[in-house]
């Protein structure tokens, strides 16, 4: 029945979007951690999304798989750029040099990333909710 | 003697192809921030006509399970990728407020096949009891 597997695309686009908060959260809450070497330094995490296109589907399928594909989070990538370099040499955690390493969190890119995903999780909430209504409305057919 | 699928009429099928296109609406909403996702929809004027068999639409008899469809589709018609409106630099053609858009009125007409079929059901109710 295709209405339950609309339950399950937003659901999993829930899910997704939940971890890209989560990922957001966690960026957002080290952006200030300092470290005093580069290998130990908090980078930026980001999930990558990807299509959750079924085996099935793929091979010329029914239809019923074919038709609705939900979302997968495929891994979470840490950022490659540059960490950033502070002298600080009052810091307990600063090098000989005086030099503390920073996370490379951009946290404007954050903010926006969080704003996106909330959006997002929004809509989906409300494509399971209509859903839900139809369902509701298929069920009580023909009872009045 | 009354023929129930006749009484019916193409409500049936129509309210099959809106669920499955909710399915679609809802799997490019879902895919809203994916990568590479390219929309997808179907025609419900040749979906619903495939499905009464009255289009022109034609599909290849299979033999043995291990012969391809001829394509994924909805009711024998063919899921078709969208023209996006504005390029996205991630290759995404998902236009979240058309495709909500098109959701919402999916499942208002849905709805209105729902009211169809309950006013069928009534009138065999009422033709059943004979008062």
């Amino acid at each position: 029945m295709s209405l339950f597997n609309v339950m399950n695309v937003a659901g999993s686009a829930l899910a997704a979007q939940s971890i890209r908060l989560n990922t957001t959260a966690s960026n957002m809450a080290n952006a200030n951690s300092a470290s005093s070497s580069i290998e130990s330094t908090y980078r930026a995490r980001h999930p990558v999304f990807m299509t959750a296109f079924d085996e099935a589907a793929e091979f010329g399928g029914e239809l019923e798989e074919a038709a609705g594909v939900g979302v997968e989070v495929g891994g979470i990538i840490e950022s490659q750029a540059p960490l950033r370099r502070d002298y600080q040499p009052g810091h307990p955690l600063a090098d000989e040099a005086g030099y503390v390493f920073m996370p490379n969190v951009n946290v404007v890119e954050e903010m926006a990333n969080m704003i996106s995903a909330s959006r997002s999780y929004q809509t989906n909430v409300e494509i399971m909710e209509a859903s839900k209504q139809m369902l509701t409305r298929t069920l009580a057919l023909g009872q009045q | 003697m009354i023929d129930f699928d006749r009484h019916l009429g193409i409500h049936p099928q129509a309210a099959m192809l809106r669920s499955q296109r909710a399915e679609v609406l809802a799997a490019n909403l879902a895919n809203a921030d994916t990568p590479n996702y390219q929309a997808r929809d179907l025609d419900f004027r040749a979906a619903l006509e495939n499905a009464l068999g009255t289009g022109d639409g034609f599909d290849l008899a299979r033999t043995s399970d291990r012969h391809l469809a001829l394509g994924d589709g909805v009711g024998g018609a063919e899921l078709m990728f969208r023209t996006p409106t504005q390029a996205s630099l991630d290759q995404n053609t998902v236009d979240v407020q058309a495709e909500r858009a098109r959701f919402a009125d999916n499942a208002l007409r849905y709805q209105a096949t729902m009211r169809f079929l309950d006013s069928k059901f009534s009138g065999l109710v009422k033709a059943f009891r004979g008062d």
